[in-house]
């Protein structure tokens, strides 16, 4: 399942992206580049436009400005070897059909045989620790338990880009924690290039290689924080690193600018140890 | 043992109402309402069984394909329109206009067309009974959850593959309640054509042993359409309960509150 590409070189790129709705200019004139193997987090107040601006990055919304390409091709519509996971897991699983039934869905549009949706749904549902499952339905599991299966859904069909929008902001502290894990482990084991966009600075700090800010009305690039946290990370070792609370502080001060500067975007949400 | 526990919960008011019937009937010498103990021996006598293969199973094979098609027609029609927002209010009055026109006013204009025949009885059920379907579909498919449409999209399902996997399951509970009225409204259409029309059904049997002063086979009569009807919506359930298992369990999960 590992692809080919060569490092460092750009699988999605952003040149100069904007999107207005409406009037209203969301983000305007983005420039960045996302390498194979990286794992951006893409941080900002809410309400700054960061789904609006995960929802250009993956076709699902056209850009009104620039463009966006994924693996040097235009994307005007969700791409092939790109997968989403949306926020609320309790309205993006489809409640009629089983944890297997909705693995397999996207590999209908792809064309693969019967058999083979099933091997591969149970290998996508093996890799996040669900192989137990496939028969419940979303709605009898935990939420916890649920955004796994998305995430599963999303890897069946053996994605080289994993997209997730706040993927873990309706779970408790503890499975988020897990979940944060997972996602890690799944990166490395794949070999994808992960987007994630979260409110959560420790969060972002924690997963990614590198922190984009996001900032403004419109929102441009605050700035692009290089993470250069050990691997593997650890909720207590890396999270115990000065580095660590170095570049959480960093992040906030930008994010924290970004609110002084513009009075009408919400506070982030405030760092601190979680337990 | 809990079958037979659940029949007699259901049933035991209607026992003892035919109970009540059957005492109260019993020395009737009234020539409209015979003693129910001689209706139901012209029931047994006319309906099992010769009754059920000269008038029942026309019946229903009329109320089949009339139902079949407004079941077809309803949905297909209800899918298109509640995906295509400027047809579906372009054609709106129109449906609540025609959905508002009894089925009873449209049976002379049946007649008019198509004769006394089949193709009158089939064509008046089919009419009367698309529009519970068919809004209900409406509602069904407009309401399905906007982030199911971006899953879809993500995934980069088929047009026909959305509708398959994620519109019309999404949409079922409503096109359910939708088709259950219109199978209560298809076995009046029914009863009703039948009445006008050329010979065979229940509905005919009925008028017609009235008009012979045959009252006991006319009261056999209602009463086997009261069992056709009850029968059906049995079998409705049946089928209601298997397809829409998911939504009863999710529902009943939900309000368990254990999320």
């Amino acid at each position: 399942m590992t692809t080919t590409s060569v490092s460092n070189q750009a699988v999605v790129e952003a040149r100069g992206l904007g999107h207005t709705y409406g009037e209203q200019p969301i983000f305007r004139d983005l420039n960045f580049a996302v390498a194979a193997g990286e794992f951006v987090c893409i941080v900002g107040p809410s309400g700054v436009g960061k789904s609006t601006l995960l929802q250009c990055l993956t076709g699902l919304l056209g850009a009104t400005e620039g463009d966006v390409t994924f693996e040097g091709a235009t994307v005007s519509r969700p791409p092939e070897g790109m997968a989403i996971v949306f926020q609320d897991y309790s309205r993006s699983l489809l409640p009629w059909m089983t944890v297997l039934d909705n693995v397999a869905l996207p590999l209908r549009s792809a064309g693969v045989r019967k058999a083979e949706r099933r091997r591969r749904a149970e290998e996508a549902l093996g890799e996040v620790g669900l192989q137990d499952v496939t028969d419940s339905y979303p709605w009898q599991l935990s939420g916890g338990m649920q955004q796994r299966v998305a995430i599963a859904r999303a890897l069946a069909s053996r994605p080289r880009v994993i997209v997730l929008d706040e993927p873990f902001a309706s779970v408790d502290a503890q499975t988020r924690a897990d979940l944060e894990d997972l996602m890690l482990r799944v990166r490395d084991h794949l070999g994808l290039t992960v987007m994630l966009v979260t409110h959560d600075i420790d969060e972002a700090v924690y997963l990614a290689d590198t922190v984009l800010v996001l900032s403004g009305r419109p929102a441009k690039i605050e700035s692009m924080v290089a993470v250069d946290l050990p691997a593997p990370r650890d909720q207590l070792t890396t999270k115990a690193l000065p580095r660590f609370a170095e570049l959480r502080s960093e992040v906030y001060a930008m994010v924290k600018k970004a609110g002084v500067q513009n009075t009408a975007t919400a506070e982030p949400a405030i760092p601190g140890p979680r337990s | 043992m809990s079958l037979v526990r659940k029949i007699l919960l259901e049933l035991w008011v209607p026992v003892l109402l035919l109970a009540l019937w059957w005492l109260v009937s019993a020395d009737s010498v009234n020539f409209y309402y015979p003693p129910l103990s001689r209706i139901l021996d012209e029931f047994a006598d006319i309906w099992l069984f010769d009754g059920i293969r000269t008038e029942v199973w026309p019946s229903l094979q009329r109320l089949a394909a009339g139902y079949g098609a407004a079941l077809v027609l309803g949905v297909g029609l209800g899918v298109v329109l509640g995906t295509v927002r400027w047809l579906e209010n372009a054609v709106r009055p129109i449906i609540e206009f025609l959905r508002a026109t009894p089925g009873v006013a449209i049976l002379p204009v049946m007649m008019l067309f198509f004769g006394l025949g089949t193709t009158m009885k089939i064509s008046l059920i089919a009419l009367v009974a698309t529009w519970p379907v068919l809004l209900n579909t409406i509602d069904g498919v407009r309401s399905v959850e906007p982030v199911l449409h971006q899953v879809a999209a993500s995934h980069r399902l088929r047009r026909s593959e959305r509708i398959r996997f994620i519109v019309l399951p999404s949409a079922a509970p409503q096109i359910f309640a939708g088709a259950r009225t219109a199978l209560a409204i298809s076995v009046v259409a029914m009863v009703m054509s039948e009445m006008v029309g050329a010979p065979g059904g229940i509905g005919h049997f009925v008028l017609d042993a009235q008009r012979g002063f045959n009252t006991t086979a006319m009261w056999s009569g209602v009463i086997a359409v009261g069992v056709f009807g009850y029968l059906l919506n049995k079998v409705f359930a049946l089928v209601e309960n298997r397809v829409l298992a998911w939504h009863k369990g999710m529902t009943a999960h939900d309000h368990g509150g254990k999320r």
